[in-house]
């Protein structure tokens, strides 16, 4: 719908990489509009996890570019790549499992506000003031993905659905302009699906957030989802409209070929 | 309730005993503090020494907990720093005529120099492979301390002798009793430190680390900068330690900082529970007294009974002293 006149945030250009003798991309060509849904799927091992960790640095493209706003990410170190504002969560939960809730989300604002080691060895009033705040701020995420009554626990006594929403509260606190998703759905029962697909359209249209969401439920991905990308075996097959990617023969194809839905 | 990294117990309040464990938390530290002044009061000096030694092991366990029980990085070297922290106090105190309370912030600096000098390399590392690295520092030390280019600085094989401060101000106490009670002063003042560092911004950041490294850096965590904080921190706690223990003890030599103070300072950690810094106190309780009660079973085979001593801890308490206090106060961990 509003295709035209959307501009772009981040273009994906050419982007390459193999490990050892596997191609795992090769010649990824994209771009993400601000403030989009972008659906991001593909057969198993087709590269989408492994374009994940280009864009927020974890691994260095052999060839092509990644660019926001024209500037190329590709020299911007990994713990730098927040101030970009790129947030992301994890395919298999990334979470630090033996702190609280409420820690892992206050770590995922350790981007908002400056280096304090003096001020937090010798517990310096300003130490405490920034502390406060981000409780704060790590509060209201929490409760926004109800996450509340389980603020205090350990992260490794909860169940798999509830350590995704912590890590997508870790990913959201940090205040990004474009999310990266992988698979969130991935482990959710049905009505958890459902709930889902509304907080991430949440996330988009009331804090204008951008979104790249891999997944291999299509019924989410098709419902929520503004544009998709289709990859197989590192390469782009196709990219358009929900409807013309679930009709589009390569893609039907590469499903029918691969081991998944 | 701030000390522990409560972050990872829950608590398991049953009404009955809640009283008495309510109680015992909130109290259990200024217990212990009053313990501390009071004791020496009825020791002897020689007890007094001996704990004396304990606090200075308690400052060594806090500073490896600060690297390997906050950050999750090995060291098998830590009597580098501490012999540096050692020599330094000495250095200053002996050559340059200047004061114990001065020798002993410098001895920190110095060492917080080198803890952060040796992290550049060790940042490359991870695991094993840092704990061989750090391993190798605590070797080469000691050497290095013999050597006869500076042998005018360190008293070369010989070591060094240093004189027991005077007792300041007229204060009503033997040199022992005032050492004792700067040695707690110090040692009470880097415990809360390091417990305002466990919940600062810079402490979740180390612990982020210990946790899962990658996801550490997706949140913004400067992975490099924070380890050579742990490393730099860790290393000035334990120069201090090192400082304190050599004015006690009155002498540095190298063989007074050989690996094996490393491998005891190791094993502090892990009696204590890693990570728990009551527990350091424990640690440094085992260190300082069970080579003697090892001694005391049989002479002989002091050696093989400190390590049956050793293997029966590990073994029915994997997580040390925290693992006892926790079972005592039916503080629950539901993982391990
Ligand atoms: N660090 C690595 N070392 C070697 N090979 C890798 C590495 N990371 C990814 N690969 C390979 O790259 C290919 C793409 O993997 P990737 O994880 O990106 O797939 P995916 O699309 O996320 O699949 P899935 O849907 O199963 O999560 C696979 O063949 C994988 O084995
Ligand atoms: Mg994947």
């Amino acid at each position: 719908m509003t295709v035209g006149a959307a501009r772009q945030l981040l273009s994906v250009e050419d982007v390459g990489i193999r490990f050892g003798g596997v191609v795992a991309l090769d010649g990824v060509t994209f771009d993400i509009r601000e403030r989009e849904i972008l659906g991001l799927i593909g057969p198993n091992g087709a590269g989408k996890t492994t374009l994940f960790n280009c864009l927020s640095r974890l691994y260095q493209p052999t060839n092509g570019d990644i660019r926001i706003g024209g500037r190329s990410i590709l020299k911007c170190p990994a713990h730098a790549i927040v101030h970009e504002g790129i947030a992301r969560t994890f395919q298999n939960v990334a979470l630090f499992q033996k702190l609280s809730v409420l820690d892992n989300v206050k770590i995922g604002g350790h981007s908002r506000g400056p280096r304090s080691v003096t001020a937090d060895v010798f517990a310096l009033p300003s130490c405490g003031r920034r502390e406060r705040e981000l409780t704060a701020q790590a509060r209201d995420v929490i409760e926004f993905l109800g996450l509340t009554e389980v603020e205090k626990k350990t992260v490794s006594d909860l169940p798999f659905g509830t350590q995704k929403r912590v890590e997508l509260a870790r990913a959201l606190i940090s205040r990004p302009k474009l999310l990266l998703l992988d698979e969130p759905a991935g482990g959710l029962n049905h009505e958890e699906v459902y709930a889902l697909g509304d907080v991430i359209k949440h996330i988009r249209d009331r804090m204008g957030v951008t979104i790249l969401l891999v997944e291999h439920h299509m019924g989410l991905v098709m419902s929520i989802a503004d544009r998709v990308v289709a990859l197989n075996f590192g390469r782009k097959l196709a990219e358009g409209a929900p409807s013309e990617i679930q009709t589009h023969p390569d893609v039907i194809r590469a499903y029918l070929g691969g081991d998944k839905k | 309730m701030s000390v522990l990294p409560d972050t990872s117990i829950a608590r398991n309040d049953s009404t009955s005993s809640i009283g008495i464990r309510t109680i015992l938390l909130r109290w259990s530290r200024p217990l212990a503090l009053l313990v501390l002044v009071l004791l020496p009061l009825a020791a002897s000096d020689f007890v007094t020494f001996q704990l004396t030694m304990l606090l200075v092991y308690a400052v060594a366990l806090i500073a490896l907990n600060v690297l390997t029980g906050f950050t999750g990085q090995f060291s098998l070297g830590q009597n580098a720093f501490f012999g540096i922290g050692g020599y330094s106090a000495v250095i200053v105190v002996e050559h340059f005529h200047l004061s114990y309370l001065l020798g002993i912030p410098v001895a920190g600096v110095i060492a917080a120099i080198a803890g952060i000098l040796f992290a550049f390399p060790a940042l490359r590392l991870k695991g094993v492979y840092l704990a061989l690295a750090t391993f190798a520092l605590g070797t080469t030390i000691p050497q290095l301390l013999k050597l006869d280019y500076i042998e005018q600085w360190t008293g070369g094989v010989q070591g060094m002798m240093i004189e027991k401060p005077m007792t300041p101000l007229g204060l009503p106490l033997s040199q022992d009793a005032y050492l004792y009670y700067l040695t707690l002063t110090i040692a009470l003042g880097i415990y809360i430190l390091s417990v305002n560092l466990l919940h600062s911004k810079t402490g979740r950041a180390m612990l982020a680390i210990r946790e899962n490294e990658t996801a550490a850096a997706a949140m913004g965590v400067d992975v490099a900068y924070y380890k050579t904080i742990a490393f730099g921190l860790s290393a000035a706690f334990t120069g201090v330690s090192g400082a304190l223990g050599a004015i006690v003890i009155q002498f540095v030599s190298p063989d007074a900082y050989t690996i094996q103070l490393a491998v005891a300072i190791f094993l502090g950690i892990v009696i204590g529970g890693v990570g728990w810094l009551p527990g350091t106190i424990v640690g440094a309780a085992f260190i300082v007294f069970v080579p003697n009660v090892a001694e005391s079973i049989s002479k002989g085979l002091s050696g093989a009974v400190f390590g049956v001593l050793i293997l029966l801890v590990i073994f029915v308490f994997p997580r040390g002293a925290q693992q006892v206090c926790d079972r005592l106060l039916g503080v629950e961990h539901k993982k391990d």
